[in-house]
């Protein structure tokens, strides 16, 4: 055996020998003397590039056979579909036998409808039933396709230029749908690796909106702009990077899901400050901040230029269906190519954009309305003080009036039952119908549930009284003993 | 699968080159020119990013009119375009007064449910008296009227299905829908040319997914496979449920899905089957069902039903049909039923009317006279083309038909050509289809009459004649197709 390696090993000297004494390895080429180590040190290379191009050792992969693969096959159980229906999920909401106007009618009785954000009271206007009929007989109801392929219809350029004159932007572009504004706008502007910085309270458009982006996201604490402060100054500072990557903040001007409103300048100065863009959404502000209704940029006095990206839904107060994203030409020209839900998704009826034009028209002629939505929610305001269990958790401008358990159970799906029982009383012995912020399993929020109360200007004096009274009566008689 | 001549696809590939080499050298010298100026970003990063950007400003912007027409009636047979201007080398547009009076063969209305029709216009406009253009509610608080109960009552058992439950949006209806039924540890089996919507609903459950080849039964079959036998990647356990996504009708490619072989494998593997009839409900089908009806597969082996009415129905919307119990769990937690504004009164209206004509429950043989004359129209639309020697894909009976343009530089050429000659067609390149893959696509409907029909053909022969899209002899030689070609998925 050794003898065998001895003889190798003098082979391999003699070799070598041989290379530093053969002819050739004295050869100057290109005035470079190749030497005897020249020519070893090319073996050698060789051989590296040789060692490297061979794959790491594995052991041997023994695939499955057909048969196993069968058996595996017919074992697999899957889970159902759906998990086991519970008593819970049965739950059937009211049905309405007319519009739902601040007054409709539930099971053949009339009722004081608080459920509807027909903030207002423009559903079943004179005059946005007639345009919305002139354009029916005129264009039919679908627009049967999307807009990129004769989906545009001159009304849709119509309504998108008047929303844009009526908040003072360059330009702005509809969607079909409320829920799908948000979860386009957003991942059509934010990327993987940007930095997305959002109010813990969002709705389920906007953290859809979030996920699907696939940015960073970093949560601050509910309308806390201390918090906000924060983690902006955390982000900054940790990202060496950060002047490179898009940075944004995403709120919601009026929080469905608390009834607060966002404090816009201190966000404004943050913003400026730590150089993020903002994208806020508008849908339950407009229409209704503001002196003219011009939203939260005119309640707190910030030129609408400031805000980057402004969406909202029209499903509010302007009481038709859809939604509408606005800004820069350029923030809106990006989105006709970019953004999934506009590009791949028929356009918006052309009855409901006529109107959402006439809705704008009546706002602006009637400024009235918004100061008799306001102060119908301060009446309602002053009408719930005392409510027996519960406290009022918006703000005083709201127009969503939520209230909240004063005392929980500990968990919100028990918190949800007690207040749907005071719904249901509330609508079935009072005829006042006030509904329970429920919550979807996907919803990320955590902020507490409670009864929503959606305030319209087409809500009389008596109408509110009446309301206050019915919920309070019956607070005290579910919640007697919390106190 | 397509396949494309050698000579073609080199020179598709040379005019995208072409074109990127420019679009890269006018960048280059924007480049200078914004360096001289001072950066006026004041610290933001840029809003939009390179590429993307890159590919609308060099090379969309230039064909940029050949889409988003806009068009001043409804989308009937025959409509009103109305002529743009450009002053900047079509980096705007502006509407001007001109109307041209274009024969439509761009919009989804199958069934020619788009313009005002005897029996459903009166009835949505007495709909809109009484509930208004819209519940400013959502379904489960105060956007459930008499009327969104009956549509769903009606929209059951036109599919099929025990029960179903209806949203503003068919995008939404994919997207809000997937992430309820599935979740990590779930997996997704997706079609490589489903929709957009499915795409985002697949992303947004946090499943994982996995793609087979389009249409090939055998492909999904292997996936099916390794997939149950693998489970979850690294863990390896056993994966919690299947579901496998396909389309009834694929819009781009007016191809049926092989369905009964799909259901077929579905069910030997235990797979869940999710069905979007977005454009083969009421398109297709003895009496407008879809494609179950047209291919003989029974509802009851499709899991989860989905279609939307923004297509035959000439409204907006879409359905999800299934068992009692899935329809129960969806309203209870879907977000798009919880949070988003109920459907439209009018346009639910609008598709109630519309099943009952399809169904001649007007009381008159309508509905049965339109899906017969939708099919005829496809049937002839589809054979003439190809005796022209248009490379038309797609099924019979499917009213998409999409004809190959495949050069960039014919995709606005055959689009301008056909306007001018007042026939109204759609082109679509990338990013909706595969870079090579332009094509220019038909949408039939039963509003079309022959002379309609005959005009158009006219007008695509001369205009294919014109920019040279006529890749095969006319009346083909099936044998001597099949040399000197690439395949392409
Ligand atoms: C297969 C498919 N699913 C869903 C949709 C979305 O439907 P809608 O236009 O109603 O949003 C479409 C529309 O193009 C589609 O083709
Ligand atoms: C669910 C789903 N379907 C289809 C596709 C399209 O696949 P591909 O582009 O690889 O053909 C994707 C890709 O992201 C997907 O996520």
């Amino acid at each position: 055996m050794a003898s065998v390696a001895m003889d190798m090993l003098r082979a391999a000297s003699d070799w070598l020998t041989l290379a530093f004494d053969a002819p050739s390895a004295k050869a100057v080429v290109f005035g470079v003397n190749i030497g005897g180590h020249l020519f070893v040190e090319g073996i050698l290379f060789v051989v590296i590039i040789f060692l490297l191009s061979q794959k790491s050792y594995k052991p041997p992969k023994r695939p499955l056979t057909k048969k196993e693969i069968d058996e595996l096959c017919d074992e697999w159980v899957p889970e159902p579909l759906i998990p086991k229906i519970g008593e819970e999920m049965k739950h059937e909401p009211p049905v309405l036998e007319s519009a739902a106007g601040p007054h409709a009618i539930v099971n053949g009785k009339e009722v004081l409808n608080f459920a509807s954000a027909n903030y207002l009271g423009l559903l079943g206007h004179e005059k946005l039933l007639e345009s919305c009929t002139k354009s029916l007989e005129k264009y039919g109801v679908g627009s049967c396709g999307p807009r990129g392929f004769y989906g545009t219809i001159d009304v849709h350029l119509d309504c998108e230029a008047r929303i844009a004159k009526f908040l003072g932007t360059p330009d702005s572009i509809l969607y079909s749908y409320g829920l799908s504004t948000m979860f386009s706008a957003i991942p059509a502007f934010c990327k993987k690796g940007d930095v997305i910085v959002a109010d813990e309270g969002v709705h389920w458009g906007i953290q859809n909106g979030l996920q699907l982006s696939r940015s960073t996201i970093v949560y601050f604490k509910h309308n806390d702009m201390e918090s906000l402060r924060k983690t902006l100054e955390k982000i900054t500072q940790e990202n060496k990077r950060a002047e490179k990557v898009r940075r944004y903040i995403v709120v919601e001007a009026v929080y469905q899901n608390s009834g607060q409103i966002s404090p816009l300048d201190e966000i404004v100065r943050l913003k400026e400050k730590y150089r993020f863009r903002v994208l806020l959404d508008e849908s339950n502000s407009l229409g209704v901040l503001g002196s003219s209704g011009r939203g939260l940029t005119e309640r707190y006095k910030v030129p609408v230029e400031k805000i980057d990206i402004i969406t909202a839904a029209m499903g509010h107060a302007l009481a038709t269906e859809g939604g509408f994203c606005t800004g820069s030409a350029r923030v809106i020209d990006h989105q006709r190519l970019s953004s999934s839900g506009y590009v791949f998704s028929a356009s918006l009826p052309p009855y409901l954009a006529s109107a959402a034009i006439t809705a704008i028209d009546v706002v602006e002629e009637n400024p009235d309305l918004i100061t008799k939505l306001k102060e119908n929610i301060a009446l309602l305001w002053k009408g719930l003080s005392g409510v027996q269990g519960l406290q009022i958790v918006s703000d005083p401008e709201s127009p969503i009036l939520f209230l909240r358990l004063k005392k929980s159970t500990g968990s919100s799906k028990d918190d949800l039952q007690l207040l749907e029982v005071i719904a249901d009383h509330v609508l079935k012995e009072e005829s006042v119908f006030v509904v329970t912020s429920k919550r979807s399993t996907l919803d990320k929020c955590n902020l507490p549930v409670g009864i929503r109360l959606f305030i319209s200007a087409g809500h009389s004096e008596s109408d509110l009284a009446r309301a206050a009274e019915a919920l309070k009566k019956v607070a005290a008689s579910v919640l007697h003993d919390e106190e | 699968m397509i396949t494309i001549p050698y000579l073609t696809a080199l020179t598709t590939y040379f005019s995208y080159g072409l074109l990127f080499a420019f679009g890269q050298f006018r960048d280059f010298f924007r480049k200078i020119f914004d360096w001289w100026q001072a950066s006026n970003l004041q610290g933001y990063a840029p809003i939009c990013l390179g590429l993307e950007d890159f590919y609308i400003r060099r090379l969309y912007l230039r064909i940029q009119d050949c889409f988003g027409r806009p068009i001043s009636s409804p989308p009937d047979a025959w409509f009103d375009v109305v002529e743009r201007v450009s002053n900047d080398n079509n980096k705007t547009l502006k509407r001007t007064t001109v109307i041209n009076r274009c024969l439509n063969l761009g919009s989804y209305n199958y069934l020619g449910f788009a313009a005002a029709d005897e029996y459903c216009t009166p009835r949505v406009i007495e709909t809109l008296k009484k509930f208004s253009p819209s519940t400013c509610s959502t379904r489960v608080d105060g956007g459930t009227t008499t009327l969104h109960s009956e549509l769903e009552e009606v929209v059951a058992n036109f599919v099929g299905k025990p029960a179903a439950v209806v949203f503003g949006m068919g995008y939404v209806t994919n997207s809000a829908i997937l992430p309820v039924l599935i979740g990590k540890g779930g997996l997704i089996i997706s079609d490589s040319l489903n929709h957009n919507s499915i795409v985002n609903g697949a992303r947004g459950s946090g499943a994982t997914i996995r793609v087979f080849q389009h249409n090939t039964p055998s492909h999904l079959e292997k996936v099916l496979r390794e997939q149950i036998a693998d489970g979850q990647p690294r863990t390896h356990r056993p994966w919690k449920k299947i579901i496998v996504v396909v389309e009834g009708i694929y819009s781009m490619e007016g191809e049926l899905c092989k369905l009964p072989e799909i259901v077929a494998i579905c069910k030997k593997y235990k797979a869940y089957v999710y069905l979007d009839e977005a454009h083969s409900i009421g398109a297709v089908g003895k009496t407008g069902r879809g494609v179950c009806e047209l291919l003989g597969v029974d509802t009851a082996d499709i899991d989860i039903m989905m279609g939307t009415f923004t297509k035959s129905f000439g409204s907006c919307g879409g359905y999800i049909a299934g068992s009692m119990e899935l329809i129960q769990y969806l309203k209870y937690t879907c977000p798009a039923h919880l949070y988003a504004t109920s459907i439209s009164p009018p346009a639910a209206q609008q598709i109630i009317s519309s099943i009952k004509v399809i169904l001649g429950e007007d009381g008159s043989s309508r509905g049965a006279q339109k899906l017969a004359k939708i099919r005829e129209n496809s049937n002839f639309f589809r054979s003439e083309l190809q005796k022209m020697g248009f490379e038309v894909l797609g099924d019979n009976d499917s009213p998409v038909m999409p004809i190959m343009l495949y050069n960039p530089a014919k995709i606005p050429a055959f689009s301008r050509e056909c306007l001018k000659q007042q026939v109204a067609v759609v082109t679509v390149a990338f990013p909706a289809t595969p870079l090579l893959l332009a094509r220019a696509r038909i949408c039939i409907s039963a509003a079309h009459t022959r002379e309609d029909l005959v005009r158009a053909l006219e007008v695509i022969s001369r205009v294919g004649d014109l920019v040279g899209i006529k890749y095969f002899p006319a009346e083909p030689n099936k044998q001597q197709l099949d040399d000197g070609r690439v395949k392409l998925e």
